[in-house]
């Protein structure tokens, strides 16, 4: 460290420090306040009503709906993103592919660049029951009685948004974890193939213990990413039919924007907040004790 | 001979392994490409062609869709989106690279403190800032105006960026700044003359990271911009749908020309891009 004038650093700090502080903090942290009252979008004024938005929110029909498609979202991203997807890197990495597989890999992840809004409307029309791709190849191959309405159907509508984020987001998982593989140093797998581990030993016993860190790193931002969902569901169904495909993020937003609940709204981003944030610091204290 | 046998043997299941996974990863590319490709065929179409069977190819390319689509608005929204998003860009790379600058380069008080603070906002999300900053945004006048989202954008993306920055600031040796220092440079002239140009490398990984999280964000840019003539192409391309509401396959051809942009991207700087995601490993 240089000696330097005191006031010196802070010039380098404060604009940064002031912009979180001022655009993220200060909201976060009203955000708590205002999901003690109820308020309107329209007006300044505010009321106390004590828990009554939690109560709201926690009482609501939608409210076990909401939790089990964010948690069917995230358990399902978890099999088929990180499990499949770490899969796919490992078959990639395998000494079996030959030169194509950097190929392979960029077009796993090129759905990853798509906006998820432009995705949304792409699936908006692939689902289609008249037009759409899905029901017409049915239809070509004489399955007539499998066509659905997909996204029209309450049973399955939130199955067709999470499959959707599954065709997106699968290579993006792939990619990273490809990294990781590679940036195992050369010598591990050379020494394990010297004593004749095959390559599925070889992935079991080297690579996944190697990769570890990542592969928590990748399950963590896909549970964190399940509870803040809101574009993929927005952009196709808003959540319907009825409430059959509703999510917190949705929900928040309708509440604050469409209904002038803005206080539920609060309620519904603290739960949010205390979810993600829960889930962040598990990451920290796992990575820190050093069993991963 | 029997080694030789078993040598052989050992080659032709390697073949037939390697066979079988090319096949599997090529089932894999059809099921990426088919609502891809399925949507550049149909883009080409006559909206009649669309509904009489979307599995056909078209009779005639009608690559007017494209120019109807950007000329019926997404002209405007990619003017828009270049504007919010250059301006992010770089107000979001030179106070990160300052911050970072400052807290890997002098001992300040509290620098800890600060860290945790700004790196903390990584864990915020969006979704739990979005009705206080829709009121703070009233309350400053930006509301519905390009500032509207870029600050927030800025806010939200120096925690991830100076999280990248930091590590690379501190992997710089310090004899190069010693010896700027006692040529007399000041703090300054050593960050701008010798940490930037070292320094490309992770601007470059951070540019294109943020851009993909910029050019894409449609929360903020859904609830904190209303007039069209401001919109930015993720939520231009909602209202787009909208205004073509029987016009489907100018829609099609709408959502091609959105996605260009970010794949050009990736495959021009690819390794940049790559860098950027794997260091930070965070979604959107």
């Amino acid at each position: 460290m240089m000696k330097r004038k005191k006031f010196v650093p802070y010039y380098y700090i404060i604009p940064g420090l002031l912009m979180v502080l001022f655009f993220v903090y200060i909201p976060v942290i009203s955000n708590f306040v205002y999901s003690f009252f109820r308020l309107s979008s329209y007006s300044a004024g505010k009321v106390f009503v004590g828990f009554d938005n939690y109560i709201k929110l926690f009482t609501s029909d939608i409210f076990p709906i909401m939790i089990k498609n964010n948690t069917m979202y995230a358990v399902i991203s978890l099999i088929v993103q990180v499990g499949f997807g770490t899969i796919i890197a490992l078959l990639l990495e395998s000494k079996l592919t030959g030169r194509l597989r950097n190929v392979y890999r960029n077009i796993y992840f090129l759905p990853a660049l798509i906006s998820l809004t432009a995705v949304g409307l792409l699936f908006t029309f692939v689902y289609s029951p008249q037009v759409g791709l899905l029901n017409s190849l049915i239809r070509s191959v004489g399955l007539e009685n499998l066509t659905q309405s997909w996204l029209g159907d309450s049973k399955i509508a939130i199955y067709c948004i999470i499959a959707m984020s599954q065709w997106q987001f699968t290579g993006y998982i792939t990619l990273l974890m490809v990294v990781a593989i590679q940036n195992i140093p050369k010598d591990y797998l050379e020494a394990a193939a010297i004593d004749g581990a095959g390559p599925i030993k070889r992935a079991i016993h080297i690579m996944i213990p190697l990769v570890k860190e990542q592969l928590l790193v990748c399950s963590i931002i896909t549970i964190i990413g399940a509870f803040k969902l809101f574009t993929e569901v927005y952009s196709t169904t808003s959540g319907g039919p009825g409430n059959s495909s509703q999510v917190l993020g949705v929900f928040l937003y309708q509440n604050a924007f469409l209904h002038d609940k803005m206080g539920l709204a609060a309620a519904t981003g603290v739960l949010i907040f205390v979810v993600t944030v829960t889930i962040s610091i598990i990451q920290i204290i796992v990575t820190k004790s050093g069993k991963v | 001979m029997l080694s030789n046998a078993v040598h052989i043997k050992k080659t032709r299941k390697q073949g037939i392994l390697k066979l079988l996974l090319n096949l599997f990863f090529i089932v894999l590319v059809i099921s990426i490409f088919l609502p891809i490709i399925w949507l550049l065929i149909n883009s080409l179409k006559s909206n009649n062609e669309l509904f009489n069977n979307s599995l056909a190819l078209p009779e005639k390319l009608l690559f007017s869709n494209y120019v109807e689509a950007w000329g019926k608005g997404l002209f405007a929204y990619f003017k828009n989106s270049l504007i919010v998003s250059s301006i992010s860009l770089i107000l979001i790379i030179t106070i990160s690279a300052l911050l970072a600058y400052g807290i890997t380069r002098f001992n300040v008080k509290g620098k800890n403190i600060i860290f945790i603070i700004v790196l903390g906002g990584m864990a915020l999300s969006e979704q739990v800032a979005l009705v206080p900053l829709y009121k703070m945004l009233q309350t400053l006048n930006l509301y519905n105006t390009y500032f509207a989202v870029i600050l927030p954008y800025i806010a939200f993306r120096i925690p991830f960026t100076v999280f990248l920055m930091r590590a690379y600031f501190l992997s710089i040796p310090k004899e190069l700044e010693e010896a700027a220092y006692i040529d007399g440079y000041n703090s300054f002239q050593i960050f701008y003359k010798i940490i930037v140009p070292i320094s490309k490398p992770i601007f470059a990984s951070c540019a294109i990271v943020n851009l993909n999280f910029v050019w894409n964000e449609f929360l903020f840019a859904n609830v904190f911009l209303e007039d069209k003539k401001i919109m930015t192409i993720p939520i231009g391309l909602m209202t787009f749908q909208g205004d073509m509401r029987a016009n489907y396959t100018v829609l099609l051809a709408g959502i091609v020309i959105a996605s260009i942009p970010m794949i050009l991207i990736f495959l021009l700087m690819q390794k940049q891009f790559i860098r950027g995601l794997t260091a930070g490993s965070v979604k959107g």
